[in-house]
């Protein structure tokens, strides 16, 4: 069953637009990349699917359960954008507290607290107090808030902002071990390297809109035909050999040595090596070429600033 | 329960951030400024009579614990304009209110968490102000924990109010609109006075309706009445003067005010977008 279910949900600020017609689904174990600029309704979203704001329409169902539901956020976690909470806290006490309200006993809020203490690299700093934080402490602090009792479905509002890259890097690998564990992820980000980098699948988000959604496939992003652009760099390439490769391929380009194939699947790969080898080419570069997340982003949402 | 794990970080709030140490401090120097007034009192060779004493030292209680209204008051406001306004605004409310108890809690957790402070206070200050008439006077002071209630109440009408317009406005916004109702309701109770002592029935009507739109000044004015002293006619035109004393019925409007403007609040907070 999918952990988020939305049905074209809406948000007018006023007369202001800010989400327009949200549906998606996000299965169990998924890292799901929203992505947009600034002021695409990315955090609007979230709010949303969080009962933090009250859709101006449609419907959802999160875990199961209609928006709202108080009792299914047991089994969610949330790390909003810039994370802030009480300064007078300690690191360690603030974690402790999050692990209360999220239903855990108080032995066992303890014992996770100083686990994630530990694992996001504020075990020294467990005494010190929220007031002293730098931005990049506060947001492992959030992480660490947000995980801390082993949510089935997580938020992340742009977990790296005001991380050095050993943090991103962090963050990195905590979304991996989430997947690992089952856990779905929706990601909220403008940093195309950390969408491409830790997700399963992303939706473009444009002034409110979903323009596309497209899973990745190791950091790659798949196209949405399936087929697959390839570059060939080979010596004694015929016009019958060229001819031969319709079954698998389109020629989009032939200029002497140099191929340009659309090759309609990616399972078909192989054969066509093995058909243009086996017809007496002798193949210097055979590259398959995805569309960089960057190009796709390019194209979908566009190049101009976000507002 | 996780309302009362809010109730009780809202207190070590006010522990941490020294509104507790400061409160204490400043309570000591109260009692024992008031202890070094009534001490120094009917000395020397003019002493009064002993039935005028005695009415002094019932205006003196008054005049005491009508210090300690108006500074519980004070801190009702003052201690939890920040809380939720403050919360909304740094975003610090989001990861709470993504957590599985619903928005009333904590919103009320909250609410339980200063009342109980405020509690402590007007207790502590109201017990010190008796003790010192004790021991100075040998005065017994009467309905002292009745009109304790009835500070702690007028102080809670305040809380609650500056809870609810933190729902929806900043915290300065918050605090000027609960410290100018309070206001409004001091000044509406004097015109009632005026009003009842000048046997003009238009005035009367004009306080009465300032304290129907806030009873805090009520409930101080009925606490005075009860710990007037038993002599009639005594010091009528004071601050704590009881020319004209809100009945018994003032006190259940105001309860009544009380449930309605937390349940606004509780309903408000509810319903918005955070």
């Amino acid at each position: 069953m999918a952990v988020i279910c939305a049905e074209g949900l809406y948000k007018f600020f006023g007369p202001k637009l800010a989400v327009a017609n949200l549906t998606l689904e996000i299965a169990p174990g998924e890292i799901f990349g929203f992505l947009g600029p600034n002021g695409a309704g990315k955090s609007t979203s979230v709010k949303m699917l969080l009962g933090l704001a009250r859709p101006s329409g449609g419907r959802a169902t999160v875990l199961g359960r209609p928006l709202g539901d108080v009792a299914c956020r047991a089994r969610i976690g949330f790390l909003p954008e810039h994370f802030r909470f009480y300064e007078w806290l300690t690191a360690a006490e603030l974690l402790r507290f999050h692990g209360r309200l999220a239903g855990l006993d108080r032995r066992t809020a303890r014992q996770r607290a100083e686990h994630w203490l530990g694992r996001v690299g504020l075990a020294a700093q467990a005494g010190q107090r929220l007031g002293q934080f730098s931005k990049g402490m506060r947001q492992r602090l959030g992480l660490a808030q947000a995980l801390l009792h082993d949510p089935e479905l997580v938020f992340l509002d742009e977990p790296t902002s005001g991380l050095d890259p050993g943090g991103r890097w962090l963050v990195r690998e905590i979304l991996r071990e989430q997947r690992a564990r089952g856990a779905a992820v929706f990601l909220n980000s403008h940093l195309l390297g950390e969408v491409e980098s830790t997700c399963d699948r992303v939706a473009f988000l444009r002034a409110g809109e979903i323009r596309a959604v497209r899973p990745l496939v190791h950091g790659a992003l798949a196209s949405a035909q399936g087929s697959v652009p390839v570059e060939v760099r080979a010596g004694g390439l015929r016009p019958e050999l060229i001819a031969g490769l319709s079954p698998w391929a389109e020629v989009l380009l032939w200029e002497g040595d140099h191929l340009r194939l659309e090759v309609r699947r990616e399972a078909d790969l192989p054969a066509v090596a093995q058909y243009l080898v086996a017809g007496g080419a002798a193949i210097f570069a055979f590259t398959p070429r995805r569309a960089t997340l960057e190009e796709a982003f390019a194209a979908i949402v566009g190049r101009e600033a976000g507002l | 329960m996780k309302l009362l794990l809010i109730a009780a970080i809202t207190l070590r709030e006010a522990a941490r951030r020294k509104v507790l140490l400061a409160a204490a401090l400043l309570s000591v120097g109260y009692l024992a400024l008031f202890a070094l007034g009534v001490a120094t009192q009917f000395r020397g060779p003019h002493a009064p009579a002993a039935l005028i004493r005695q009415e002094i030292t019932a205006s003196l209680l008054q005049l005491a614990l009508y210090g300690v209204s108006f500074l519980a008051a004070l801190l009702a406001i003052v201690s939890s304009l920040e809380t939720i306004a403050g919360e909304i605004g740094s975003g610090a409310i989001q990861a709470l209110a993504t957590k599985p108890l619903p928005r009333w809690q904590l919103l009320l957790g909250k609410w339980l968490g200063f009342a109980a402070l405020l509690a402590g206070y007007v207790a502590v200050m109201t017990a010190g102000v008796t003790i010192v008439l004790w021991l100075g006077r040998g005065y017994a002071a009467p309905h002292v924990a009745a009109a304790a209630a009835l500070i702690w109440s007028e102080a809670l009408v305040l809380l609650t109010l500056t809870l609810w317009f933190a729902t929806f406005s900043s915290p300065l916004a918050s605090g000027v609109a609960a410290l100018g109702l309070y206001g409004l309701a001091f000044i509406g109770g004097w015109v009632e006075q005026i009003g009842a002592l000048t046997g003009h029935p238009g005035a009367v009507r004009v306080g009465i309706v300032a304290s129907l739109i806030c009873p805090s000044e009520e409930l101080w004015r009925r606490a005075s009445y009860l710990l007037r002293s038993p002599l009639p006619g005594a010091s009528r035109f004071t601050p704590f003067g009881v020319a004209s004393a809100p009945s018994g019925a003032m006190v259940v409007y105001a309860a009544v005010y009380l449930a309605a403007i937390l349940a606004l609040a509780l309903r408000h907070f509810s319903c918005r977008d955070l």
